[in-house]
Order: C-alpha cells, then structure tokens, then sequence
C-alpha cells in the first residue's frame, strides 16, 4: 500500500510530466516525416542521379527503343521478354478503353479500331520506372537485386536465385524471367553505356528523341529542364515507389 | 551443471559455429562493400560490351551519306536505328554486314497512318494504296527523304 502511494505522489506526475511535455516540445522541432516527399529527395551528393524523361506527344510507335533493347542487351528474340516495349492505348468514344501491344511494338502497330470510334489514342513507351524506393528491392531474399549510389536498379546476375518474387513485386511489369539463364533480367538503364558516358541504346536511336535519361542533381541538365517546365507525371503515384521515370503529358488511363 | 545441460549447450555451440562457418564460407568477398548486395557486381554489369556506337562511328567511312542524311529529314535519325547495331561491323567492315532495310513494311513502322502518331510530328502514308506496286525506296532516298 504505502509503495503504490509513493509511484502517484505528486512529486512523480509532475517529474513525468514535464518529462512527456518536453519531448513533445522537442519532437516538434523536427522535420515532419512525409513518405512520399522522401521517395522524391535527391539522392547520392558526390555524382548523378539518374533519371528517365518519355514525351508522349513525340512518340510515333515505332518500336526502335524496344528494337535496339533487345540487340544491346541479348534480351531473347521471342515476344513475351522485354526490357522496353510500346503500348498502345485507345480510349473509344464509348469510355472503353484497349491497350495492344504486339511483340512489344517491334513490328510496328497497325490501327485495328476506326478513326470514328476513337476519342483519344497515344502510344506509352515503357521500361523501368528506377525507383527510389524499389519495392523490388525490398523484396529480394538474398540482395541479388539493388539500387546503386546513382540511382539504377540493377541485377546481380551471379547471385541470383531465380524465386521470381521481384517480378511479382515491381508494380509496373518491368522484369522478367530469363529463359536460357534461369535468372531475373531488367533494363539496367544501360548500364554499361551511362558509365562510358554514352545515352542508354533506347534514347540514341529513337528517331523522334521522344525519350531522355540524365542527371536529376543537375538543375541545368536537359532532364531537369524538362521535368520543370512539361507537365510531367509518373505512373502509379500513389503506391509511393519513388519512380524516376517522368512521363510528359500522361493520360490518367495508363496503368 | 547437470550433464544433460552440458550436452545441450555443446550441441548449441555446434550449431552455431557451423552456421557461422558456412555463412562465411557461402558469402561472396565484395558483399556488403556498398550494401546489402555483391559489389563486384555493379563492375560486372559496367564492363558488358557495347553494340550500338552511335553516327560518330558511322561518320569515319560513310562521311559523304551520313551528311546527306544529316541535311534531310532525317537529319534526327540514328544510323544504327534502321541498319541494326554497328559494334561489330565497326571492327570488321568486311565480313560483317549491316542490314538494309527495303519493305515497305519496314518504312510503314514510322510512317503507315496510325491515329496515335502524332500528325505534327510525322508523314504518314496510307501504304496500302500510296503505289502499292513499289518499293517506296524506288521514289524517295532513305537518306534524302
């Protein structure tokens, strides 16, 4: 009885609560903790931070990014593997909405549905979104899969153990199971070609330059320029991925 | 300690120990150099080869076709965009061969009247019926289109 007295004597609510006011008081001193402006900070002080910049209104559905893709990075020939490819999205005038994209858009695309029907139609070039917050990432057993201090999200082809719990993570479709090394592919933004200093294969040999990666750090780099003055968007924000990969003029319809 | 603990804490110790043993026996040298992850690996990817060289290493040999390119309408375009990548061909300009492009099939990617393509950007051509008996390379140079 007399230890209970003591623990609630007044001296002890006091000496608490000052204790519990100041803590308040000093927590409220610090930056409030928002999810997503975290996946949007700049990362990486001592060099680039790459990003990726697509202008729909420039992209005529050729299909030579996902071409060129395929060639630079022994991506196999069959349909179904693709570390970029082009969609087609028709918005009829009925609100129904088709998407196509025969073997990635490497065979070109021929309009299957009547100019009279359709409300809007644009082609979506689309690769790996290089989060910053890679759900992929996270979700990797063995850490075969990681960004790099600039930004790319990249495979470790050795290390790989083939479970394919990446490809069901990554909410944009952009991984695949590669049939002759039984590992986990992704565009690795060319990896081998941004560390020579050379453009991803993709963007050199589009023939529109409807697509763009460089320097996010760089306020003067094109890529910067672009995403300030372009009504850009990326896709699927509210799962909060941290995606670097800014879409100009982007309908609400893309998935 | 009773004996049956002892035996317990030996096996415990057994354990652990070739656990410890394997994880540094299986855990490759460069792991944890930058993260959660084999450092090496961001060398290896760097070093793959590179196929598609860009006009600059077009220009050496096809200097007078490349200009011509360059002051058409399709000054914008990459060599490799249409002929396929250049690396090899680069290195062995005889044996190796690029791939010319001559259906109109090929042409149409681009050019074949699509909604989507925006009119703005780019010429289209119902390829159907624009003289379907031709190649389109018999009337427009890909090269000075």
């Amino acid at each position: 009885m007399t230890e209970r007295k003591t623990s609630l004597s007044r001296r002890n609510f006091f000496k608490n609560a000052g204790i519990a006011a100041g803590t308040l008081v000093a927590a409220s001193t610090l930056p409030a903790f928002d999810t997503v402006l975290y996946a949007a900070v700049k990362r990486n002080t001592k060099g680039p931070w790459y990003g990726i910049a697509i202008d729909i209104e420039k992209c005529i559905g050729c299909g030579t990014c996902a071409k060129t893709c395929k060639i630079e990075n022994d991506v196999p020939q069959e349909p179904f593997f693709f570390r970029s490819w082009v969609e087609q999205y028709t918005i009829k005038k009925d609100g129904s909405i088709k998407v196509v994209s025969p073997n990635g858009g490497i065979d070109g695309f021929t309009q299957t549905i009547p100019d009279e029907e359709i409300e809007k139609t644009f082609f979506v070039p689309k690769m790996c979104n290089h989060c910053a917050k890679s759900p992929c990432v996270q979700v990797c057993p063995v850490g075969a899969t990681f960004e790099t201090e600039e930004g790319v999200v990249l495979v470790d082809e050795k290390y790989c153990i083939g479970c394919k719990y990446c490809i069901q993570a990554c909410p944009y479709g952009c991984r695949y199971f590669h049939p002759d090394k039984h590992v986990v592919d992704k565009c690795t933004l060319c990896f081998h070609r941004i560390k020579k200093g050379m453009n991803p294969a993709c963007m050199d040999n589009c023939p529109t330059k409807a697509r763009m990666s460089g320097d996010l750090n760089d306020p003067e780099s094109a890529i910067s320029k672009f995403i300030r003055t372009r009504n850009v968007y990326v896709l699927k924000p509210h799962l909060n991925t941290g995606s670097k990969l800014y879409y100009n003029a982007l309908n609400q319809e893309v998935r | 300690m009773p004996l049956h603990l002892k035996r317990l804490l030996m096996l415990g110790v057994i354990i652990v120990s070739l656990f410890l043993l394997l994880k540094h026996v299986l855990t490759p040298d460069s792991f944890g150099q930058y993260g959660h992850f084999r450092g090496k690996a961001i060398d290896e990817i760097a070093t793959h080869p590179i196929k598609f060289i860009g006009n600059k290493g077009c220009v050496s040999c096809h200097d007078t076709i490349v200009t011509m390119k360059n002051e058409g309408y399709h000054s914008d375009l990459s060599c490799e965009g249409c002929h396929g990548a250049g690396a090899l061909h680069a290195d062995h300009p005889k044996t190796e061969k690029l791939f010319k492009p001559a259906t109109r099939e090929f042409c149409g990617k681009c050019h074949s009247i699509n909604k989507a393509r925006p009119e703005k950007a780019i010429t289209q051509q119902n390829i159907k019926d624009h003289h379907p008996e031709k190649n389109c390379i018999k009337c427009h140079n890909p090269h000075q289109p």
